[in-house]
């Protein structure tokens, strides 16, 4: 028998979200979603960010992109993890039109207790719509969930 | 450089706690076993590597612990790089021989996941804090979404993945350092709880408490130690985007491919399949073996699905992968990257739990940081492999 001692990690933190970043979500509160363009590689960016992490570059010109795309891919949890959302939960990656990358996100608005049925709704390729929050405070959880465009 | 040989191996008993030890009580059996095992005393260690990741500790500088364990007054580093800091640890130390700056050196990396409550919600600080972290991402969806879209491309079946599950499952039970030890078939991986979707409980690596330590010798001084020593026929290490979304298509690993071509030129493996004996790769779920197989190139794009079905990864198989168990059995995350560069390097010496045959030469591989880094060793019984 040897004894346990429990201790615990509890820091809060305030993350800065850069100029960029703080224009992304100034724009979420109008339910726009905007990136940037590298001069370099013309990939339009999303999440916007003052550089590109393949060029090496400023990235120059803001572009909206719509709040519509296509799934990547999707998961379904099923478990109870400690401070993550309470399942089912459904994570995924979404590549809205107009940007070069996905975004990972929450798929919902449909019945997440069949994971076979869940991923064939939300199969590579199936067309998204971000569901805004009503009442936005420009962060990331304004967009609550990407839905089925046909439902 | 100067050719390097790993003349040394130590690992603990990996459990889900390893209560009858403290932090730097299990560095200090890694070390010693090690030290046993190359016949050295800590006085022949001139310098040391260490790899560990604090927060699945709880600790902020575990090194300043550990480094009471036949460190003081040596010189010392701290590696942390996600899942490959054990490679990357084993990394430094080679690359402090093989410069000439030291003779002997230890890499040594101790973690105990298993005293973390939930490793999740530490995995889940690894994404972005302003974009992505309120997702729920974590280690397992990011791996479960590279099975969806693999499933997708290439047919990948629920069952062609369980059979991965059943191979490392079949090969923990021969190594009495493994920590999950479980007899099990296909049905029994296809029938347990779905963790995230398409990952079942059997699919994804247990927290485990260990340590484990490699030394490194200079040729000359390789020699004398032992006669079976492992020699570093080449090494690379590689880095991708910080956002899972930057990432082009997650049913191909391109950044480890880049740096298993990188990898394979320095030694000249003209064919990884014929070339390469038996592989030690960071799995931590069953995906992940298929993936790599692929990318490594033991596989064509969408064929690693078949191989564990058809026994090619199995011990008697063309291409044994993980016959330590690997990390689906044994996952203490610091320092699993440095126990599959310690599996490969028994396997070279012949002195593997779960030997395979006539190994001439093994690949050890590390991934970490939500899919961003790759770290790759190649050893051999042979000083090179061509000449
Ligand atoms: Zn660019």
């Amino acid at each position: 028998m040897v004894l346990k001692f429990e201790t615990k990690w509890e820091i809060p933190y305030v993350h800065s979200a850069g100029e960029h970043g703080t224009k992304f979500f100034e724009a979420l509160k109008d339910k726009k979603i905007m990136g940037v363009k590298c001069p370099e590689c013309g990939r339009v960016l999303v999440p916007p960010r003052a550089f590109c992490e393949r060029c090496f570059v400023d990235t120059t010109d803001w572009v909206e992109v719509s709040d519509e795309g296509e799934v990547v891919t999707v998961t379904v949890t099923y478990i109870k993890f400690t401070g993550l959302p309470d399942p089912p939960y459904a994570t995924g990656i979404v590549k809205l039109d107009g940007a070069d990358t996905g975004m990972l996100c929450l798929l919902g608005g449909i019945d997440l207790s069949d994971w076979k049925k869940v991923h064939e709704t939300f199969k590579p390729g199936a067309k998204v719509k971000a569901v805004w929050k009503e009442e936005r405070e420009g962060k990331i959880t304004d967009i609550l969930y990407f839905e089925p465009v046909e439902k | 450089m100067r050719r390097v040989a790993v003349v040394g191996v130590g690992q603990t008993k990996f459990r889900t706690r390893r209560d009858d030890k403290t932090h730097p009580e299990l560095t200090y059996e890694a070390m010693n076993k090690a030290l046993e095992h190359a016949g050295l005393d800590i006085k022949d260690i001139q310098a040391i590597a260490y790899g560990t990741m604090d927060p699945f500790d709880g600790i902020y500088l575990p090194e300043r612990w550990d480094v009471t364990s036949g460190g003081i007054g040596k010189p010392f580093m701290k590696i942390s790089t996600g899942g490959t800091t054990g490679m990357t640890t084993g990394l430094a130390a080679y690359e402090h021989v093989a410069s000439g700056v030291f003779d002997i050196v230890m890499a040594v990396c101790t973690q105990r996941v298993g005293e973390c409550v939930d490793a999740q919600p530490v995995l889940n600080t690894a994404v972005c804090p302003i974009y992505e972290r309120y997702s729920g991402a974590g280690a397992i969806s990011v791996a479960a979404i590279q099975a969806t879209v693999h499933m997708h491309k290439y047919g990948t079946t629920e069952e062609d993945l369980a059979w991965v599950s059943v191979k490392d499952h079949k090969n923990a039970l021969k190594n009495p350092n493994a920590h999950i030890k479980l007899d099990i078939g296909v049905e029994e991986v296809l029938n347990s709880p779905m963790v995230s979707s398409p990952l079942k409980l059997l699919e994804c690596c247990p927290r485990s408490d260990g340590a484990v330590a490699v030394i490194f010798a200079s040729e000359e001084v390789a020699k004398k130690i032992r006669d079976n020593p492992a020699w570093v026929i080449a090494e690379t290490t590689i880095s991708d985007d910080y956002y899972t979304g930057d990432r082009p298509d997650l049913s191909y690993w391109d950044t480890l491919a880049i740096a298993g071509r990188r990898l394979y030129r320095f030694a000249g493996v003209d064919d990884p399949k014929k070339d390469i004996d038996v592989a030690e790769l960071y799995s931590p779920f069953t995906i992940q073996e298929v993936l790599e197989l692929e990318a490594l190139g033991f596989a064509k794009k969408g064929e690693g699905k078949d191989m564990a079905r058809e026994g090619v990864t199995f011990v008697d198989g063309d291409m044994p992968t993980n016959p330590s168990g690997g990390v689906l059995c044994t996952n203490p995350i610091g320092a699993t990257g440095l126990v599959r560069l310690a599996e490969a390097s028994l396997q070279i010496m012949g002195e593997a739990s779960n030997q395979i045959d006539n190994v001439e030469v093994s690949l050890a591989h590390a991934w970490g940081g939500t899919l961003q880094f790759h770290t790759l060793m190649l050893l051999s019984s042979k000083k090179k492999l061509k000449g």
